[in-house]
């Protein structure tokens, strides 16, 4: 059987201080007209949970207006405030839901 | 054919993709655009969505319901712009009795309520427009419980 590769080889830089990926998170309704956009990018450094991303959207102009406890999507489901999030995966900041 | 629509609503074609001859009680809620919301006149609503999940979730309280009770469960939620009188959301469910029916149809539309993503924008008669947040006060001062509580 080959040896598999170092997992090294995938990781991507151990350090937080050395972290230049970036979330993308998807705005909708009115948390995209709050923040001005329906997409945002944000430096991964020092984000790894949900609660840790809310807290940087809610520092940038016009996120004041965002609940604490907004819901996030992270890969079409819905996450809870200590769930991780990376750079890999879908994740989307949802209004209070008002179908139907 | 996904869950969500641009095009309008058909009930009849809903119907008949869940009727069969062992289906003996079909049973159907239609939510309507209203004229009306909080004391101003409604013209219209836009309906918007964050499509990939609310497929998702759609199919996932679908199931969830065709696992609890023995039906059939068809589901249409449109998007775009909708006025007063528009049908916006369809639920029919055929089962062998109309208890199962009944209760599928309850279940299917306050899971669709309480978990798709979905939003609406209403638009008033005087010309302004407004995302609708059922988490918001309420006239009568009850906090209603949404977003978060699920």
């Amino acid at each position: 059987m080959a040896a598999l590769p170092h997992r090294h080889t995938y990781l991507p830089p151990m350090s937080a201080g050395s972290d230049r990926r970036v979330l993308t998170v998807r705005l909708f309704a009115r948390y995209a007209d709050l923040l001005g956009t329906d997409r945002l990018e944000i430096p991964a450094q020092g984000i790894s949970t949900v609660r840790d991303l809310l807290s940087r959207i809610r520092s940038l102009p016009g996120g004041a207006a965002i609940a604490e406890t907004a819901l996030v999507a992270v890969n079409l489901t819905q996450a809870r405030a200590d769930s991780a999030v990376t750079p890999e995966d879908e994740v989307a900041l949802l209004p209070p839901l008002a179908g139907g | 054919m996904g869950f969500l629509s641009l095009a309008g609503l058909e009930l009849a074609e809903l119907v008949a993709a869940v009727a069969g001859p062992d289906r003996g009680g079909i049973a159907c809620f239609i939510g309507l655009v209203r004229d009306h919301h909080q004391g101003r006149r409604v013209r219209g609503i836009e309906y918007r969505a964050y499509e990939p999940m609310a497929e998702s979730v759609c199919g996932a309280v679908v199931a969830e319901a065709e696992a609890k009770w023995p039906v059939r469960v068809g589901l249409r939620h449109r998007l775009g712009e909708l006025v007063a009188g528009d049908a916006a959301v369809a639920v029919v469910t055929a089962g062998a009795h109309r208890d199962e029916a009944f209760a599928a149809c309850r279940y299917v539309i306050e899971e669709v309520k309480r978990r798709v993503p979905i939003w609406k924008r209403e638009r008033f008669d005087d010309g302004t427009e407004e995302w609708v947040d059922p988490t918001r006060l309420q006239p009568s001062g009850d906090l209603r419980l949404g977003g978060n509580g699920w």
